[in-house]
C-alpha cells in the first residue's frame, strides 16, 4: 500500500512531462534525438536538462526547506547577489589561470551560505514566520546586488567563469554534474543519514519533535543554509551562461519556479513528508514546458499563461477533493485531505 | 418516557475512512427531555458518530431522521439550523476573538445594517452570569484558561435555539465545582425539553446526569440502556468487551516490591516564576512516585522542568548526586530521562510519519545525523515493541495518526522504552484511551520499575495513582503540599483532602 | 501561535505603524526644507492611492490566513483591458470600467472557488492566478498601449481643491471611500468578522457553522476587486497599457500590510494599519527623492530593513505578552 501510494503521488508529474515531450515530438520528429557534434552531445533532451539546471539545484534547496514547513522566498535574490558577487570578483581580480574563478566560486558560496543562515535565524531563533522572514531578503537582497553592481549589468571577460554554466565535461554540459552531484548530496544527507527522517519530523510537529530530544533549531538552520547553498550555485550558473550580473533581473521569478517545482513533484506545503525524485520531475516539468513553447513557435509571452494552466492541472490531479469530485473515487473525507496528500513515503 | 417520540433517530450508520470502517451499522435514538451518554472506550467510533451526525463527515450508509422526518445533514451549519449544537472535546473556538464574538459569530445581533456590539456584548454577559462566570466578555478568548473557554463554548452552544446538544468530554479539563455548574446547566435544559448527548470518561458523572445510554465498541452498536438500570460491572465489560478480572488484578500491582532507597534524582528547591512554587522531590531508582493534584496543581510544570522542557529560574537538580542542569529535553534524554507529554496530540506523536519511524526517533535523535539505524533494524525494532505492547494494527508502516488514541499512546511509550531510560515521566499516561489499554500501560509501568526503572506518574485518577505508586507526592496549587508512602493508611480520602487543601 | 496574545497586542503594532509614520514624516521635515507641506503629504495619497486600494483587498485576506500574489499581475490585465477596449474597440468608458472590475472579481472569484473547493494552497493558486493574469495581458499585446482618451485625461488630471493650494486627485478619493468601507465591513459586518475568525482558526469557524468556504470566496473576489480598482487607478496615473505593468506589485503590498501591522499568520489586522503601511512606503520613497545622492535600490534596502523592524518588533510584543501572561 505504501508503495501504491508512491507511485500514485509521483505518477501524475511523470505523466505530465512525458506529455509534454510527446508534444514536443509532434512538432518536431527529432526532438527526442541526441547528436554527438565536435565532442559534445546535443539535443533538445540535454537542452532541457542544461537549462534547467539552475531551477532544478533552487528546487532541491527549496524541497528541504518546504518540508520542514518553511519556506524560503528569498533565492530569486540570492541567485542575483551570488551572480553580482561572482561576476565583481573574477572582474575585479586581476589575475591569470583558474585563481580568480576558485576565489569567485568559494567567496560566492560562502556568501550565501551565511545568507542562508541568516534566513534561518530569523526562523529558528527569532522564530519569525519563514515566508515573513525570507520575504525581508526576497526584497532587500535584490537591493543589495544592485549595491554590488553599482546598478548596472556587470559583463564579465574571464573566460574560465564561463565553464560553470557553459562548458563541457565527458560531451556534457558541465552544470549537468553540478545538478547531479548536488542532488546525490541531498539524498545522501536525507537517506542516508537520518537527517531526512528529522527534518520531515520537525516539519510535521515542532514541539514534539523538540521533547523527542531534536535540535530543530539547527535542523532549521542547515536547510536554509542549504537552500542558499544551492540558490548560490544556481546563481554563479545563471550569471555564468550570460557572462554578466544584473542586479536586477537575474533570478528574478525564481523563487515561485521553485516552489512549484516542489508542489509539482508531491511536497506540500504543510511541511512533513517531502520527495526530492518529484521535485527534479516538478522542476523538469517546467523547464521542458519552457523549451516547448520556444521550439513549437507559440509566442513567449504566452509562456505564462501556460504555467499557469499546467500548475492548476497538476494541483488539482494531487487534490484528492478534485479527484473524489470529478472521478468519484478516492473517497477521502474532507478534514483529511490535506494529511493524505502529504502521505508520500520514502521508498 | 418511553412513549415519547424520539427527536433523532440514527439508524445502521456507516463510516468508512481509507483502510478503516469507523462505523458499522451504528443506531442511536434521543428523545426530548433526557440526558443520554454514548460510551465505549477509544476507537470505539463516538467522535466519528458525533461528527457524522453534525455533519462534518457525510455517511456512506444507514439514514437520519429528526423530529420524524428523514434529513441529510451535510455541514455543521445545517446541522445548527436544524437544532443541533455541539462542544468539542478540544474546544473550538477562536482564540483571536473577544468572548463576546465567540459566543455570538455566525448568528450576531444587528443593527441598521450594523453589528450592535453593545448588544452583544449585555448578552453574551448575561449568558454567562447563567452559567455563574462572571468575566470580562470584550478580552480576547485566549486571555483566558481552558476551563472558561470550555464554559464559553456551552454557552455559545445555549445561545442557539438548539433542540438537541451534544457534549463531547466536556467535563474533562473542568474541577469539581465547575462540573457541578455545568450540571445544574444541564438539568435545568433537560427539564426545558432539550435531548442532550454526554460524552465523557467518567463512570461516575455518567451515572450522576444521564438517563440512557448506548455502548459502541470497535465501530460497533452494542447496546441502548437505561443508565439506571445497568450496573456498573456490566456497563464497562460491554464497552471493553471483556470480563473484569485484569482490573482487579492491578489492586495488587505495587505490592511485594524491593524499594531501593537509593535516589536517582532529586531537587533543591527548584522552581520556575508562575509555573511552579520552589519544590524539593526525590525519586529513587526502581520507584514509582506519583504526582496527584487537581488540574492546575502544577503537575506538568514540574514535569517540564526535570526534563529541560522549561528552564528554571531557581535551584538545582541532582541527578546521581550530582548537581546538574537541563537547558533542553536532549540533555535531559542524553542522562537517560523520558517523557510523554499529556498532550499525545500536539506533543508526542509526529502525525506524517509512520508507528516505525516514530518508534526510533528519540533514539535515532540521541545518535545523531550520521549513525543511521539502517531501515531493516528500525524495522526489528518496530516489530518487537508492537508486539511487547501489543498496538493494534501490527503494522509498523501505519501512519501514527491513523491509530486510536491508546495505541498511539503506546507508540510513545515504545520511543521511550527503546532508549532504555533510568526515568520516565508519564504525564497522564492513561488519559483519554481505553481500559485495556490503561490496564496495559500500568502492568507495564510495573514491570519496568521492577527491573530498576524510575518513573514519575502523573495522574488524575486517584485509584491509578494508589495502585500503582510507592509512594505518592501532591501538588495544589502550583505547591507541592505534601508526601506520603503509601501504604494502607494511605487513602482516597486522605490524597483528595490533600488535594483539594483547606480543612 | 496566536493562542495567548492577550488584549493590548492588538492594538500594537497598529501604534507602532502610526509612530514610525510620524516619526518618519518629522525626520524628513526636520531634514529637507519644504517637506512638511501639505502637499507633500496629499502627493503621498495620490502617488500611491492604487497600492492603497491593493492593501484593503490584500489584508482581508491575509487577515484570514491566505494570500494573493496575483494582484500585481491583475493591474497589468486591467491595464491592457481598459487600454484595448477603450482604443482598438473604441468602447465608452461606461462599459470598459465596469468590464475592468469584473475582469479582476472573476479572477479573485474563481480563485477563491478553487483554493476553497479544491482545497488547494492560496499560495500556488494565487501564484497560478498571478501568471495566468500577466500572460493574458501579453496574449492582448507584447506592446503597449497607450490611451489617449477624454475620460481618462479626465481623471488623471481633475483636482479637488483642499486646504487653500493643495489638492487630491479623484483617484485618492476612490481610494479613501474603499478604505472606509472596508474599515466598515472588517468591524461591523458578518462578512468581516468571519475573516478574523477564519484567520483564527479556519477548523473552530467550520465548527461554529459559519459559512467557511463562502467566506473565502468573497475574500478573494473582493482582494480582485481591490486590485482591478487599483489597476484603473493605475492607467489613470500611466495612461497606457502594458503586461509589464506594477511588476512585483505583490510584494510591495504584502509588505505594506505587515508594516502595517497584520500578522501574516492571520487573525489580527487592521485595514487602516495597511493604509498607514502604505504611506511609509510612500515617505520613505520621498525621502529617497529628497536626499538626491542615493540610488534607486536603496528603496528595497529600506523597505527590507523597515520589514524586518517590524516583524522582530511584533516576535518581541508577542514573546513578552506570552511571559506577562505565563508570570500573572
Amino acid at each position: 500500500m505504501v508503495n501504491l501510494l508512491m507511485k500514485s503521488k509521483l505518477l501524475w508529474p511523470i505523466v505530465v512531462l512525458v506529455v509534454i515531450l510527446l508534444i514536443n515530438l509532434i512538432f518536431d520528429p527529432s526532438f527526442f534525438s541526441i547528436d554527438y557534434r565536435n565532442g559534445k552531445l546535443v539535443g533538445s533532451l540535454v537542452d532541457i536538462l542544461n537549462r534547467g539546471a539552475p531551477l532544478i539545484l533552487i528546487s532541491i534547496g527549496m524541497t528541504l526547506v518546504i518540508a520542514t514547513k518553511g519556506i524560503d522566498l528569498s533565492v530569486g535574490s540570492v541567485i542575483a547577489m551570488a551572480g553580482a558577487i561572482g561576476a565583481i570578483t573574477v572582474t575585479s581580480i586581476d589575475g591569470e589561470g583558474l585563481g580568480p574563478l576558485f576565489i569567485a566560486v568559494g567567496l560566492t558560496l560562502i556568501v550565501s551560505i551565511i545568507v542562508g543562515g541568516w534566513n534561518g535565524i530569523l526562523v529558528s531563533r527569532i522564530g519569525v514566520q519563514p515566508i515573513v522572514a525570507t520575504l525581508i531578503l526576497m526584497v532587500a537582497g535584490r537591493g543589495i546586488a544592485q549595491l554590488i553592481t553599482g546598478g548596472q549589468i556587470t559583463t564579465v571577460y574571464y573566460d574560465p567563469y564561463q565553464f560553470l554554466g557553459g562548458g563541457y565535461l565527458f560531451a556534457l554540459p558541465f552544470s549537468i554534474f553540478i545538478v547531479t552531484f548536488v542532488l546525490l548530496l541531498a539524498l545522501f544527507l536525507t537517506r542516508r543519514t537520518s537527517l531526512g527522517l528529522f527534518i520531515e519530523a520537525v516539519g510535521s510537529n515542532p514541539e514534539a519533535s523538540r521533547l523527542a530530544g531534536l535540535n530543530s533549531k539547527n535542523i532549521m538552520m542547515m536547510v536554509y543554509m542549504f537552500s542558499g547553498f544551492c540558490a548560490g550555485v544556481g546563481g554563479l550558473i545563471l550569471s555564468s551562461n550570460v557572462m554578466s550580473a544584473d542586479g536586477n533581473n537575474a533570478g528574478l521569478w525564481f523563487e515561485l519556479d521553485a516552489i512549484l517545482a516542489v508542489v509539482i513533484g508531491g511536497t506540500s506545503l504543510m511541511g512533513g513528508r517531502f520527495n526530492l525524485m518529484g521535485t527534479l520531475i516538478g522542476a523538469l516539468i517546467i523547464q521542458s514546458l519552457t523549451t516547448t513553447i520556444y521550439s513549437i513557435g507559440v509566442p513567449a509571452e504566452t509562456n505564462l499563461v501556460i504555467k499557469a494552466v499546467v500548475v492548476l492541472i497538476v494541483c488539482l490531479l494531487q487534490s484528492p477533493e478534485f479527484r473524489r469530485k470529478i472521478f468519484g473515487t478516492d473517497k477521502v473525507n474532507k478534514n483529511r485531505v490535506k494529511k493524505e496528500s502529504e502521505g508520500v513515503t520514502l521508498s | 418516557m418511553d412513549n415519547a417520540q424520539p427527536r433523532l433517530v440514527m439508524k445502521k450508520i456507516v463510516k468508512e475512512f481509507p483502510g478503516v470502517r469507523a462505523l458499522s451499522g451504528v443506531n442511536l435514538t434521543l428523545y426530548p427531555g433526557e440526558v443520554h451518554a454514548i460510551m465505549g472506550e477509544n476507537g470505539a467510533g463516538k467522535s466519528t458518530l458525533i461528527k457524522v451526525l453534525t455533519g462534518v463527515y457525510p455517511i456512506d450508509g444507514g439514514a437520519v431522521e429528526y423530529e420524524g422526518k428523514k434529513v441529510i445533514i451535510k455541514s455543521p451549519l445545517e446541522a445548527q439550523l436544524l437544532g443541533i449544537s455541539t462542544v468539542y472535546q478540544e474546544v473550538n473556538l477562536c482564540t483571536n476573538l473577544s468572548v463576546t464574538e465567540n459566543i455570538f459569530i455566525g448568528r450576531e445581533i444587528k443593527k441598521n445594517g450594523k453589528l450592535n456590539w453593545r448588544k452583544m456584548h449585555n448578552q453574551a454577559k448575561k449568558l454567562l452570569e447563567g452559567l455563574q462566570l462572571q468575566i470580562d466578555v470584550t478580552k480576547l478568548l485566549s486571555s483566558y484558561s481552558v476551563a472558561i473557554q470550555q464554559m464559553i463554548a456551552i454557552a455559545r452552544a445555549l445561545n442557539v435555539s438548539a433542540k438537541v446538544l451534544i457534549l463531547d468530554e466536556p467535563t474533562s479539563s473542568l474541577d469539581r465545582d465547575e462540573v457541578n455548574q455545568l450540571f445544574s446547566v444541564i438539568r435545568k435544559l433537560k427539564n426545558e425539553g432539550l435531548a442532550i448527548v454526554f460524552i465523557s470518561h467518567f463512570l461516575d458523572q455518567i451515572y450522576e446526569i444521564t438517563d440512557r445510554l448506548t455502548v459502541l465498541r470497535n465501530g460497533e452498536y452494542i447496546g441502548e440502556y437505561m443508565t439506571k438500570d445497568i450496573p456498573r460491572m456490566d456497563l464497562v465489560s460491554k464497552m471493553i468487551g471483556k470480563e473484569l478480572v485484569e482490573m482487579k488484578k492491578i489492586e495488587s500491582l505495587a505490592e511485594n516490591k524491593t524499594s531501593l532507597n537509593q535516589s536517582f534524582l532529586s531537587t533543591e528547591l527548584l522552581g520556575l516564576q508562575g509555573k511552579i512554587d520552589p519544590f524539593s522531590i526525590q525519586i529513587n531508582k526502581g520507584e514509582i512516585l506519583g504526582l496527584a493534584g487537581l488540574l492546575g496543581a502544577g503537575r506538568t510544570e514540574l514535569a517540564r522542568l526535570l526534563f529541560g522542557a522549561d528552564q528554571p529560574d531557581k535551584g538545582h537538580i541532582h541527578l546521581k548526586g550530582k548537581q546538574i542542569k537541563f537547558s533542553s529535553p536532549k540533555q535531559a534524554i542524553y542522562e537517560k530521562i523520558g517523557f510523554c507529554s499529556e498532550n499525545r496530540k500536539s506533543e508526542g506523536i509526529i502525525p506524517d510519519l509512520t508507528v516505525r519511524e516514530n518508534m526510533i526517533l528519540v533514539i535515532q535523535g540521541k545518535y545523531g545525523w550520521f549513525r543511521f539505524i539502517s531501515k531493516e533494524k528500525q524495522r526489528e525494532i518496530a516489530d518487537e515493541y508492537i508486539s511487547l505492547l501489543n498496538i493494534n494494527p501490527a503494522n509498523p508502516e501505519q501512519l501514527i495518526e491513523n491509530l486510536s488514541g491508546g495505541n498511539q499512546q503506546k507508540v510513545i511509550l515504545a520511543r521511550w522504552l527503546i532508549t532504555n531510560p533510568e526515568l520516565l515521566i508519564l504525564d497522564e499516561p492513561t488519559r483519554g484511551i481505553d481500559i485495556g489499554a490503561k490496564t496495559e500501560i500500568m502492568k507495564l509501568m510495573t514491570n519496568l520499575s521492577k527491573e530498576g526503572t524510575s518513573i514519575l506518574f502523573i495522574s488524575s485518577e486517584i485509584e491509578e495513582i494508589l495502585r500503582a505508586c510507592d509512594r505518592v507526592a501532591v501538588l495544589r496549587d502550583r505547591k507541592l503540599e505534601k508526601e506520603f508512602n503509601n501504604n494502607e493508611e494511605l487513602t482516597q480520602q486522605k490524597l483528595m483532602k490533600e488535594m483539594a487543601g483547606g480543612v | 501561535m496566536i493562542q495567548r496574545l492577550p488584549l493590548g497586542y492588538k492594538q500594537l503594532p497598529l501604534v507602532a505603524t502610526v509612530s514610525i509614520f510620524i516619526l518618519m514624516y518629522g525626520f524628513g521635515s526636520f531634514r529637507y526644507t519644504g517637506f512638511l507641506s501639505s502637499q507633500v503629504f496629499l502627493n503621498l495619497l495620490i502617488d500611491n492611492s492604487f497600492l492603497i486600494v491593493l492593501a484593503v483587498g490584500m489584508t482581508f485576506v491575509i487577515i484570514s490566513g491566505g494570500i494573493d500574489l496575483s494582484v500585481g499581475s491583475v493591474i497589468a490585465l486591467t491595464s491592457m483591458v481598459a487600454a484595448s477596449l477603450t482604443m482598438n474597440a473604441n468602447l465608452s468608458p461606461l462599459i470598459v470600467v465596469p468590464i475592468c472590475l469584473l475582469v479582476g472579481s472573476i479572477i479573485g472569484g474563481v480563485q477563491g472557488s478553487l483554493i476553497h473547493f479544491f482545497n488547494l494552497q492560496p499560495f500556488i493558486v494565487t501564484l497560478a492566478g498571478m501568471f495566468l493574469a500577466r500572460g493574458l495581458s501579453y496574449v492582448i499585446s507584447v506592446e503597449t498601449i497607450a490611451i489617449d482618451h477624454p475620460f481618462f485625461d479626465f481623471m488623471a488630471n481633475t483636482r479637488i481643491p483642499i486646504l487653500g493650494d493643495s489638492f487630491i486627485t479623484i483617484s485618492v478619493l476612490i481610494a479613501l471611500i474603499i478604505v472606509i468601507i472596508a474599515v466598515f465591513i472588517g468591524h461591523s459586518t458578518k462578512f468581516g468578522r468571519n475573516v478574523y475568525a477564519i484567520g483564527g482558526s479556519e477548523q473552530s469557524a467550520n465548527l461554529m457553522g459559519l459559512p467557511v468556504g463562502r467566506t473565502k470566496i468573497l475574500i478573494y473576489t473582493f482582494s480582485g476587486f481591490c486590485a482591478s480598482v487599483g489597476g484603473l487607478i493605475f492607467t489613470f496615473y500611466m495612461r497606457s497599457g502594458y503586461g509589464l505593468h506594477a511588476n512585483g506589485m505583490e510584494l510591495d503590498t504584502i509588505a505594506a500590510v505587515v508594516i502595517g501591522g497584520t500578522l501574516l499568520t492571520g487573525g489580527a489586522g487592521y485595514v487602516a494599519g495597511s493604509l498607514f503601511g502604505v504611506l511609509i512606503l510612500g515617505i520613505i520613497q520621498t525621502i529617497i527623492v529628497y536626499e538626491g545622492t542615493l540610488s534607486s535600490w536603496w528603496t528595497k534596502i529600506a523597505i527590507g530593513v523597515l520589514l524586518l523592524l517590524f516583524i522582530v518588533l511584533q516576535r518581541i510584543i508577542v514573546i513578552r505578552s506570552e511571559k506577562k501572561q505565563n508570570s500573572s
